[in-house]
């Protein structure tokens, strides 16, 4: 069992009791304990975030969240090949998009994965520095928090993301190399991908301390 | 098995093949259509682009079954498009070919960029063609006839 599960059963198991505790007295006042019960405390939000920060930073999902004009691609996080760049909008240059490539589905006969929309994710949401090293626990929380650079998008729109976006999907079906071989999938299922994000984010979302 | 409607060149098609036949093999086993090449049927190349509703394609990698309403565009098509035209013009010009096989997906992802943007600087040039490889190195010869067809379709916007 994954971790988003235990946490999940935990959250239930804290739902359960407060329904229990309010069974047992009307009180509006020990509702409300047995409510806020019912949401995960800091630490196990703390926990589920690590979970999602390990997800968010495997070769599946971070090689296009890189700092720099290029995607990566490969569990190495080598430079994507034939110098693809960046480009003004994340989705490649005229004669050279993402999409020149990059179809709806996987190519499982030619190697070539694909989703829809295959683009790179905005500077902001950047989870590596300059160099191609991998940014901290706190500092990619922090980024995928502030609103003003993740589009805006809340913690049950995150939820919905980390759900429904075809190319977060894409990292947990990512299908086969060129050699035939099932490329990496990330440290979660995207079942407990998702839960893990639920739990952190009905923790309010909490943060590593540090940079 | 399975029937997929087309449109090639502005010319309705029908083929039947498997759905997961990619875009090239209909186009030069089916058509019968061989200007698009095949060179490496892993999209490393380039040999292969076509334009899929306007964007620069690699036909190799593209099953039939994802083309669906998407017009198609050949290189047999260039010689009436007014860019496509201007462009091979300036291949000529400049004497662009030695063995030719990479020259119409090379020609075809010079389309794509000049349609999109009529004035690319060298570094515009370098990252749109970086992924059309020609094994003659003709890429001083291809980026001095983009420059040129740069240069004429600009005129021709000023008659």
């Amino acid at each position: 069992m994954g971790l988003g599960r235990t946490l999940r059963a935990a959250s239930l198991a804290l739902i359960a009791c407060g329904a229990r505790a309010g069974s047992s007295s009307p009180d509006p006042a020990r509702e409300a304990v047995g409510h806020v019960s019912a949401a995960p405390d800091s630490a196990a939000g703390l926990a589920a975030w690590h979970q999602v920060y390990s997800v968010l930073t495997s070769p599946r999902c971070i090689n296009c969240h890189t700092a720099t004009g290029y995607p990566q691609q490969g569990d190495d996080r080598h430079r994507h090949f034939a110098n693809v760049v960046r480009g003004p909008e994340g989705k490649g240059v005229p004669a050279l998009q993402c999409v020149t490539c990059h179809q709806e589905s996987n190519a499982d006969s030619t190697g070539v994965p694909g989703g829809r929309g295959w683009h790179l994710a905005p500077l902001s949401m950047k989870w590596q520095d300059a160099g191609d090293r991998v940014l901290p626990s706190a500092e990619v929380c922090r980024a995928i928090t502030d609103q003003s650079k993740n589009h805006g998008l809340d913690g049950p729109a995150l939820v919905k993301h980390h759900e429904e976006e075809p190319l977060v999907r894409w990292a947990f079906q990512p299908g086969h190399g060129i050699d035939g071989t099932p490329r990496t999938l990330p440290p979660l299922t995207h079942d407990d991908f998702v839960a893990a994000t639920r739990t952190w984010v009905d923790a309010g979302m909490p943060c590593p301390p540090g940079r | 098995m399975a029937s997929f409607r087309l449109n090639v060149n502005g010319q309705p098609k029908v083929v039947a093949v498997d759905p997961a036949t990619p875009l090239l093999w209909v186009l030069r086993e089916e058509l019968k259509m061989t200007g698009t090449k095949y060179g490496c049927g892993i999209a490393a190349c380039g040999a292969c682009t076509v334009h899929l509703d306007g964007i620069a394609t690699r036909s190799c990698v593209v099953p039939i079954s994802l083309v669906v309403a998407r017009p198609i565009l050949t290189i047999e098509a260039m010689a009436e498009d007014p860019v496509g035209r201007v462009v091979q013009d300036a291949w000529v010009e400049h004497d662009v070919v030695q063995c030719g096989y990479c020259q119409s997906g090379q020609i075809m992802s010079t389309v794509a960029l000049l349609k999109a943007m009529p004035k690319p600087a060298d570094s515009d040039i370098e990252e749109s063609m970086g992924g059309n490889l020609c094994r003659c190195a003709t890429y001083v010869r291809i980026r001095a006839a983009i420059r040129s067809a740069s240069q004429q379709l600009e005129e021709h916007k000023k008659r």
